[in-house]
């Protein structure tokens, strides 16, 4: 992709592709084939046109608006303790070797636990609010801050590392300026996955019960067989992603400028 | 290398004149060394062995010795890096205990942290000492412009060369000023002509420490002899490893300041080769015959 394609083109190809398939589905939605029948019914699959009008009266209305603030304050806040915690806890695991050996199988299994099954018990500790979702994200979010981090202070070059101990730094500033740089580097690098899936656990946690949210709104849309609704909500739902990556991005291409693949862009 | 001159006549120079020294003016003094690795997987590996060595203040020692003889080993127990098994490591008459103070410290890898800027690479050497960070920016930009790199001051790292790298962290180990200066094969990575643009640098800011009456001691490892003779007052040969020795001890009497690519032309510097060379070049094969054995 490098290099061969230039932004405008590249534009262009994935405007196509998306139009195509809107086309098709247009097309097997309305196209009457057998019996004047259009070979998929709209009833189940709805038409692209209708989907698009749906989503088009939501945004100009008030109530996605309050949707969406609610799924991203839980996501904000399921990324933002999610995080701090991984960090707190990655640190202490790869400063303190006897810590990490103790808890590894503890860690293991916690993570291997599929997270919608904690999503009942979530909603009976924190009731149907924000926070029962919050700690859904939470539980995501955790271990992916909390393996990068680790793996990142374990991975420091022992040069950097003996030459800033030759330099006379003490623990503190070994902290400060060799382990947190290289712990946020793994980070940043798994910051697209963290708040995706800090995401998808306020939409999950949404979807399994509450009184507001996106996922709530599809759950509403799904429980009336409104398949417009639904299609409209997972169609508002990709916009708001594809916003919060984007603004990923920008935060990672800023804090990580010094990293050879991301700078040196010749012109 | 060039072996073209080495075989016919051994040991036709002058060994380093030993002179019983004072603990105290020696800026390095190991004392029956002796340094064994416990290996993974069960074994050990002695890598040094009953290595007895005074470096006196001021001076430029260099050491040469074959592959895997275990040069960087000696050098990281001067820095306190590694604790020797048996044997003691005096700075300036004192024990050394933990890491080394009064040294600094110029490795082969990369050392300087990627995620800071060349200046910001070199002052925050300062920190420990308590420099505040305005004054210890304005110090490293001083030291920047010294090395030569006055216009990279904020370049990363993987901007600069490889070269320039070192440079950075020449800066970074000076503007310490520290006594000893410990230098693990530091141009190794470095192409021919860098090289000795990097050599004629640290010799003058070695010899500008000289106006100021406190030239460093440098210890300084390599297996290029070249660099070694051009570079250093004294060169000490090192055995074939595992359990290396020192072989060999010579002086370099070549007149200063050199420019590190003239000299290798003079006639003087030809002899001094020849006679190490004699020396070293029985170590490097019994490295190769080794390492052909194992390959077997």
């Amino acid at each position: 992709m490098k290099g061969a394609l230039n932004r405008g083109t590249l534009l262009v190809l994935q405007v196509l592709v998306g139009l195509g398939f809107l086309l098709l589905w247009h097309l097997l939605t309305t196209i009457p084939v057998i019996d004047g029948k259009p070979l998929l019914p709209p009833f189940f699959f709805s038409t692209p046109l209708d989907v698009l009008a749906r989503t088009a009266k939501d945004f100009a209305g008030t109530e996605i608006w309050r949707h969406l603030g609610i799924t991203l304050l839980e996501t904000e806040l399921a990324f933002a303790i999610g995080a701090l915690g991984g960090i707190v806890v990655g640190f202490a695991f790869a400063r303190r070797e006897l810590l990490a050996a103790v808890f590894d199988p503890y860690v293991k299994a916690a993570n291997a636990l599929p997270r919608v099954v904690l999503a009942p018990i979530f909603a009976l500790w924190f009731g149907l609010g924000i926070w029962s979702k919050v700690a859904l994200g939470f539980t995501l979010v955790f271990f992916i801050v909390f393996f990068n981090v680790y793996q990142g202070i374990k991975e420091v070059s022992p040069t950097v590392l003996a030459n800033a101990r030759m330099l006379g730094m003490n623990e503190r500033q070994l902290l400060r300026h060799v382990y947190w740089p290289a712990a946020l580097t793994w980070m940043f690098s798994s910051l697209h996955t963290s708040v995706g899936f800090a995401l998808v656990g306020a939409v999950v946690g949404e979807y399994l019960g509450s009184a507001g949210g996106l996922g709530y709104k599809i759950h509403e849309a799904e429980s009336v067989f409104d398949v417009t609704g639904v299609f409209s909500g997972m169609l508002i739902l990709a916009i708001f992603v594809i916003v919060i990556d984007t603004v990923v991005t920008m935060i990672e291409n800023r804090l990580l400028v010094w990293r050879p693949d991301t700078a040196a862009k010749t012109v | 290398m060039s072996s073209g001159h080495s075989a016919s006549t051994p040991a036709a120079s002058t060994p380093a004149a030993f002179a019983r020294p004072n603990p105290a003016a020696q800026a390095v003094r190991f004392a029956g060394l002796d340094i064994t690795f416990q290996l993974q997987t069960g074994g050990v590996h002695r890598a040094v062995s009953d290595i007895t060595l005074n470096v006196a203040r001021h001076d430029f020692v260099a050491i040469v010795g074959p592959t895997g003889c275990g040069k960087s080993t000696l050098l990281n127990a001067a820095a306190g890096l590694l604790k020797p098994s048996a044997g003691t490591v005096e700075i300036n008459g004192t024990p050394l205990s933990g890491l080394n103070a009064k040294a600094g410290y110029l490795f082969q890898a990369d050392a300087l942290m990627p995620w800071k800027t060349a200046i910001d690479n070199v002052a925050v050497a300062l920190e420990p000492q308590g420099v505040k960070r305005a004054e210890a920016l304005e110090r490293a930009r001083a030291w920047l412009t010294r090395v030569g790199l006055k216009n990279f001051a904020d370049r990363y790292p993987h901007m600069l060369s490889g070269g320039q790298r070192k440079r950075v962290s020449l800066a970074q180990m000076l503007i310490r000023d520290p006594q000893i200066l410990l230098m693990d094969e530091p141009f190794g990575p470095l192409d021919a002509q860098t090289r000795q643009i990097m050599g004629n640098l640290l010799l003058s800011l070695w010899a500008a420490g000289d106006q100021a009456g406190e030239r460093k001691a440098v210890l300084f490892v390599t297996h290029d002899l070249e660099e070694a003779i051009a570079l250093a007052d004294r060169v000490i040969v090192m055995s074939a490893g595992p359990a290396a020795k020192i072989v060999g001890d010579f002086r370099v009497e070549l007149p200063r300041p050199r420019d590190i690519a003239e000299i290798r032309t003079e006639p003087a510097f030809h002899q001094i080769h020849k006679a190490i060379w004699a020396s070293l070049r029985v170590e490097v094969q019994k490295t190769y015959e080794m390492s052909a054995e194992a390959q077997q």
